[in-house]
């Protein structure tokens, strides 16, 4: 078995034995490998990259191409036990709708997405005046398929509109190994937030 | 083999036949005491028979379904660009088989074979096929090859229904099921087309009510107009626009005022036409549009496609392509929902493509890659 994106490993923690899994954005299948083959997990994938689902069928998943704009209507109610979103919630036309949709199919939902508060994005637009780039934002502003960027803080006000219970979060710096700072200051020093959440 | 071998093809093929003495119990409530099955191989069986591939054909389609049958005769059979070395059912690995549905008229039993009890051509009186009948002929023909369990039973369109049927009838016999541009039922759009296709043969006055053997006639013009039909639904408004736009035959500047062939379009479907009447039985055509428009395995729960795929045990992949409006995205998607309904492995893959219906039997790229990839798991997991 490949060694898993520490990201994902993190994630991957977060997923009991013989769970049900439905994992949005599933990109080229290697999380729902990992956990078909070491959590004895089953599920799906979604993904509408073609080469990501041509990857995800090599991978040996089970891979749906599908559009999360249009919702998860393909899934009934409690469906799942996690409903994983990794590093797409920014990449969807509504993070709010998608994450209401994801509580309605999955008991608990883990998603990861980039922060944009971090502080070598603020410098970037504070001092340089430039949208920012980065390892985990390496587009330029005019191909991005990120529309929706959003802060550690923002996720959690949208998470208390939204009536959603956090149930854990971690923080990971760029390098994606361990809390920078041990925690400290997470909106400013965490590059990647990691949520555990569920319904209120 | 010949030295001139074709590339990546299965080569210079020979069909087989297999007889079958024991009665079959169709579905209509009638049986045939004994019948023919025509087939094609491609590939080796290994030792173990772990690696047999049925392919199941559409509506005009037949048991050549790849290479060719002879240097001087040039076209492939219909599957070429999905079946042969290094190709998605790769016959380096596989051991591919395609047999002529019973009702067919290539050599399988069928309107046009003699019915042993009057010594004349059914024609009419053949007896009308189903889906789950015709997974019973095959369920028959493996056990004539020695193979207990097909590693894939695959197909597009019609051909994907049977895959579908396999999965549902004998889910301790296929290994995956292959499900490309098929549809869990024929929506009323199809069923309507399929009449029209029917009504323009029945009323060829060459019909004679199905017997146009015994007077040594054939409804030509109902055939051809039945196919020029078909072919309109196969293919793509865009394709159609692509290849022929409103081009016409002769460089003359002004239209001729006249009724015939103008326009390339014209030109094509009529070539199309009457090359399909040289080929194929009337009779065969018409059973062949009452499978497809009877197929909805459903209907037995009340409409609810998940109850009817609940024994299913193999894993499906399913694949749409985008421009295919007579067997849309939409109605391979209802397969894959109720596959998911089930908590049943399948992959779906919705291609883009612009040859309408037609794109099943086309080399699209990430068409044949996402088979391909597909296919590459089922070897490994039979080990070839």
């Amino acid at each position: 078995m490949d060694a898993l994106r520490p990201d994902l490993e993190m994630v991957a923690d977060w997923v009991g034995e013989g769970e049900r899994v439905l994992d949005l954005g599933c990109g080229d299948g290697s999380l729902l490998r990992y956990l078909f083959e070491s959590r004895h997990a089953t599920g799906y994938g979604l993904e509408i990259d073609p080469e990501g689902i041509t990857q995800s069928v090599a991978n040996g998943i089970n891979v749906i191409e599908s559009d999360l704009n249009e919702g998860l209507s393909d899934f009934d109610d409690s469906a799942f036990d996690k409903v994983i979103m990794t590093q797409t919630l920014q990449a969807v036309q509504r993070p709010d709708q998608l994450l209401c949709e994801m509580l309605r199919v999955g008991q608990t939902g883990i998603v990861t997405f980039p922060n944009f508060a971090h502080y070598r994005l603020r410098y970037h637009i504070a001092i340089r005046g430039r949208m920012p780039m980065s390892e985990a934002l390496s587009y330029a502003w005019y191909e991005t398929p990120n529309i929706h960027f959003c802060t550690i803080r923002d996720f959690e006000v949208l998470c208390n509109d939204l009536g959603i219970q956090i149930l854990e979060r971690r923080v990971l710096s760029h390098d994606l190994k361990r809390p920078p700072l041990g925690g400290w200051l997470p909106n400013l020093f965490g590059e990647i937030a990691l949520y555990r959440i569920c319904r209120a | 083999m010949s030295a001139t071998r074709p590339e990546h093809s299965v080569g210079w093929v020979t069909p087989a036949q297999a007889d079958f003495a024991e009665s079959l119990q169709l579905e209509c409530g009638r049986s045939l005491s004994r019948y023919t099955l025509a087939y094609e191989t491609y590939g080796t069986l290994n030792a173990e028979a772990t690696n047999a591939i049925l392919v199941c054909h559409a509506l005009s389609g037949n048991h050549h379904a790849a290479g060719y049958y002879s240097e001087d005769k040039g076209k492939p059979g219909w599957w070429e660009n999905c079946i042969g070395p290094g190709k998605p059912l790769d016959t380096n690995r596989f051991f591919v088989v395609c047999s002529n549905n019973l009702g067919g008229c290539h050599g399988s039993t069928g309107p046009t074979s003699i019915n042993p009890d009057t010594g004349e051509s059914y024609g009419a009186d053949f007896p009308m096929v189903t889906v789950r009948d015709w997974v019973r002929t095959q369920a028959r023909l493996a056990d004539y090859l020695g193979i207990q369990r097909w590693a894939a039973v695959a197909g597009g369109s019609l051909g994907g229904m049977q895959a579908m049927q396999w999965a549902i009838d004998e889910p301790d016999r296929i290994g995956h099921a292959i499900v490309i541009a098929g549809a869990a039922k024929l929506s009323a759009q199809n069923i309507a087309f399929n009449e029209v296709a029917r009504q323009a043969i029945r009323s060829d006055p060459a019909f004679h009510e199905g017997r146009y053997q015994r007077n040594g006639e054939r409804p030509r013009t109902g055939l051809m107009l039945a196919r020029m039909l078909g072919h309109i639904t196969y293919l793509s408004e865009a394709a159609m626009g692509e290849k022929f736009g409103r081009e016409r035959r002769s460089e003359a500047d002004s239209y001729g005022f006249h009724y015939d062939v103008e326009f390339e379009v014209e030109s094509y479907l009529r070539y199309q036409g009457q090359s399909f009447v040289d080929r194929f039985d009337a009779n065969t055509y018409l059973l062949m549009t009452k499978a497809l428009d009877y197929f909805d395995p459903a209907s037995a729960f009340d409409g609810d496609l998940a109850k009817a795929l609940a024994p299913v045990r193999a894993p499906f992949l399913v694949t749409a392509f985008t421009s295919d409006w007579r067997f849309p995205p939409s109605a391979s998607h209802e397969i894959v929902r109720a596959l998911l309904d089930n908590n049943k492995r399948v992959n779906y893959a919705e291609i883009r493509a612009n040859h309408g219906h037609d794109a099943f039997l086309m080399p699209v790229p990430r068409y044949l890659e996402v088979f391909s990839t597909y296919m590459n798991r089922v070897a490994n997991e039979v080990g070839v």
